[in-house]
């Protein structure tokens, strides 16, 4: 393998992996800040201990999010030099305003969150938990700002010797990429959160345990599913496809399997793309959507793959249109399930329909799954660009770590990561059966506060 | 500008060892400090509300190097790949254990997390301290403004150094024991009964230990790199940096004595504050002293970013930083006092 495969290998690896961990603790901060406001509103004691409870399941995917993110932000300086020292001046002022600005106020009032809920005052808490939230969505914000530069560079001048310099501090920071791509991911955020709660309020219910909690759960998890999920699909998914058409089209083109542009392209529901015949094998096409969705017009011509010079594809076409291919075909599937959960609590039959309380619980892996496609999609299609029409991936990486010491720290970050995801299941599992209702009551087990 | 940002870096990056420094601290001296399990809950709780937001001074501190001198940062972190990766190994480490310690009661499961967190705190302040004694002996940078530094060579300073040699193994002890002394006064600040005595008693021990190191590590930094004492022959008010240093160690060892727990603690910050000024007065305006014939320095000059970033980025960073100050403020006068034994946290 070459030293570029190496790095790219690096950076993807550890990204994904740190990314399970925030795509919860993102949305799940905003359901903890509803669970917090209900209590305040009803002074109904259960939904302060729903928020315990699920406060306990935040800190741990907080604290696993923050230790594989802090190897994020210096592996563009330890892997990608040459891009640090070229975009340093830019992307750097995001990444530095996501510590100054979000880090330190998400950590101070997580920490009063946790420890400090008997030193404050009901309102105290419910501001900490506010400022949690509010600390871990700006962060958010900047990596997506970060990332959206890279997708579609705005608001910079390119120097003589090669590097990139701030023009506009405004257009960086609203970059109508970064706007369209924060919005897309925040729902899904809260789109995986709410099917991780979902899931435990179904399992409460299907083993008809810990009383009034799996009810609480299933019921916020499905209000909160079906409105993030229909927000996901429209309007922020379809804005941001439209937005892709116009400003990434060979990502489109590849995403979609379009091999040759066509007037009334059609969209492919599945189906293998054969790079050697340049054609679609076991084709499921639905005529005209495709033309129709980023057009607005069922005769609109789509660019396909032979519109553009082959070194402008993105490398590792099979993966990006499957990656695609699984993010729409997830996010139809949550859009259906979470329609039919919500049809049912609106009937008031969800807690007695066995039926779909099994598909709410098999279903939580697959928004981190969908997620993880969503963002390989536009990593893959961003290819082969570092920095969209500006930086080739192929130059930016650090030349003068080899491939055997790239190789070292990967295997070591395997190693590594594949303790922590043990530790994770064991850790979550174990708390989802201790329930929320136990974990109220001074247990033997403690030594220390029985 | 660029002065301004050589010494905003520097402060942000002694705010992190003055932070996080005790917390590293209090992983240090853990396992001889507190015994038993109340005392070992108690200690965690003692860090637990603020360990995190300590730490957040490495990656803010890490993010503003980057924007500010991204040549530096370019150069430095691919240079120093492999410790710096195990610096992050480390973290990974440490962090884990302080909150996955607390989710089961066995006590195998307890010794496993209370030994690595102890363990990769050690390590992480052996590293520190060798991290700043690689930047004040200099580095082999070649003629593109890149290195590449082996974790060692042949143990000793000169054109063809590695990460380890005798000077940095120094720092790293320096490091090491400056911190434990570092998290025994807080713990003796922070904890009651024995653990307080116990802490107390260490501190006193790990003082003369601090004096000794400090005596010997100023001097071989000269010995390593004659060039650091320009700067203190040109402005001899410099020399007022190292008198703090010996000034706050005196303090220490009083407050230690007359059981004044808050000021050893504040005067140990003050210790480790002055000793990271002095180093950074050392370099100015050199953020990274090239050894060997083949490249320059990395300055100020050469690494700082354009005048627009830097102009933008002083703006947010005042506002940013003010805001941080705040929060850190609340956090810390909320959890003011002692840690009482029926806290919320850990254990529970």
């Amino acid at each position: 393998m070459d030293t570029l495969a190496l790095h790219r290998i690096h950076f993807a690896f550890t990204i994904t992996c740190h990314y399970l961990f925030p795509q919860l603790t993102m949305g799940l901060a905003l359901l903890i800040v509803v669970l917090k406001t209900l209590a305040l509103k009803d002074g109904d004691e259960r939904y302060d201990i729903s928020a315990r409870f699920w406060a306990k399941i935040f800190a741990i995917n907080f604290v696993l999010g923050v230790v594989t993110g802090i190897p994020m932000e210096f592996q563009f300086g330890t892997n990608w030099s040459e891009f640090s020292r070229r975009t340093g001046g830019v992307i750097g002022m995001p990444l530095a305003m996501e510590g100054i600005f979000s880090f330190f106020l998400e950590s101070a009032f997580l920490g009063l969150f946790l420890f400090g809920e008997k030193r404050l005052s009901r309102r105290m808490h419910w501001l900490s938990a506010f400022l949690v939230f509010l600390g871990s969505w700006i962060s958010g914000l900047f990596i997506i700002v970060t990332n959206a530069w890279m997708q579609h560079p705005v608001g910079y001048k390119l120097l003589p010797n090669g590097v990139f310099e701030v023009t506009s501090f405004s257009q960086l920071l609203l970059n109508p990429w970064a706007l369209l791509e924060y919005a897309h991911n925040m729902c899904a955020a809260v789109v995986t959160a709410s099917f991780v709660m979902a899931a435990v309020g179904a399992l409460y219910v299907l083993q008809d345990r810990e009383g009034p909690y799996g009810r609480i759960f299933l019921k916020l998890g499905v209000v909160a599913g079906i409105i993030s999920c229909t927000l996901q699909v429209f309007p922020t998914g379809d804005l941001h496809g439209k937005f892709m058409a116009k400003n990434q089209p060979t990502a489109i083109a590849a995403m979609e399997g379009l091999f040759h542009s066509e007037k009334g392209a059609g969209m492919v529901l599945m189906g293998q793309p054969n790079y050697e015949t340049e054609t679609i094998d076991n084709p499921l096409v639905v005529n005209k959507v495709l033309s129709f969705l980023i057009y607005g017009t069922t005769a609109a011509e789509v660019e396909g793959l032979d519109h553009f010079p082959r070194d402008q594809w993105p490398t590792t076409l099979p993966l990006l249109y499957y990656s695609y291919h699984i993010m729409v075909g997830l996010g139809t599937w949550f859009g259906a399930l979470m329609g039919a959960a919500a049809f049912l609590l609106w009937r008031g039959k969800l807690c007695s329909s066995r039926w779909i309380l099994w598909p709410i619980l098999l279903s939580w892996p697959l928004p981190y799954i969908a997620t993880t496609a969503g963002w390989m999609t536009a990593e893959i299609g961003r290819q082969p660009w570092l920095v969209y029409g500006l930086i080739r991936t192929s130059q930016g990486y650090s030349t003068h770590v080899t491939a055997g010491n790239s190789l070292f720290t990967l295997l070591g970050f395997l190693g590594m990561y594949t303790v922590l995801s043990m530790l994770w299941i064991v850790i979550v599992y174990n708390h989802i059966q201790t329930g929320p209702a136990v974990a109220e009551q001074p247990s033997h087990l403690e030594p220390v506060t029985a | 500008m660029g002065t301004l940002w050589f010494w905003i870096v520097a402060l942000m990056l002694t705010a992190y060892v003055v932070f996080d420094g005790f917390d590293l601290g209090v992983g240090i001296v853990y396992l001889l400090v507190a015994r038993s399990e109340s005392e070992r809950t108690q200690a965690l709780r003692a860090i637990g509300p603020v360990w995190d937001g300590n730490e957040v001074w490495l990656l803010a501190a890490g993010g503003t190097l980057f924007f500010a001198f991204p040549l530096l940062y370019a150069s430095a972190f691919s240079g120093f790949y492999l410790p710096l990766m195990i610096v992050l190994w480390l973290l990974i480490l440490r962090g884990i254990s302080i909150e996955l310690r607390s989710h089961f009661a066995d006590p195998l499961w307890r010794a496993f997390f209370d030994v690595l967190f102890s363990l990769s705190s050690a390590l992480l302040a052996i590293f520190f301290g060798a991290a700043l004694g690689n930047v004040m002996r200099g580095v082999p940078i070649g003629a593109d403004d890149y290195f590449f530094l082996p974790l060692w060579t042949n143990w000793q300073t000169g054109s063809n150094p590695g990460v380890l040699d005798w000077y940095t193994i120094l720092g790293g002890d320096l490091a090491l024991v400056a911190l434990a002394l570092h998290g025994s006064l807080y713990l003796a600040l922070k904890t009651d009964g024995k653990m307080e005595s116990r802490a107390q008693c260490l501190a006193r021990r790990l003082w003369i230990g601090t004096i000794v190191l400090t005596a010997v590590g100023v001097p071989a930094t000269v010995l390593a790199r004659p060039a650091s004492l320009n700067n203190y022959k040109g402005h001899p008010v410099g020399f007022l940096v190292p008198l703090a240093v010996i000034a706050s160690l005196g303090v220490i060892r009083l407050c230690i004595a007359k059981h004044l727990r808050l000021a050893a603690f504040l005067a140990s910050c003050g210790y480790l504050a002055s000793m990271l000024v002095g180093a950074a007065t050392g370099l100015f305006p050199v953020l990274l002293p090239a050894v060997g014939t083949q490249g320059q320095d990395l300055t100020i000059a050469r690494a700082i970013s354009d005048s627009n970033t830097l102009r933008a980025g002083l703006i947010w960073w005042s506002a940013g930083i003010s805001l941080a100050a705040i929060y850190t403020a609340i956090v810390y006068w909320r959890f003011r006092g002692k840690v009482p034994k029926q806290a919320e946290g850990y254990g529970h």
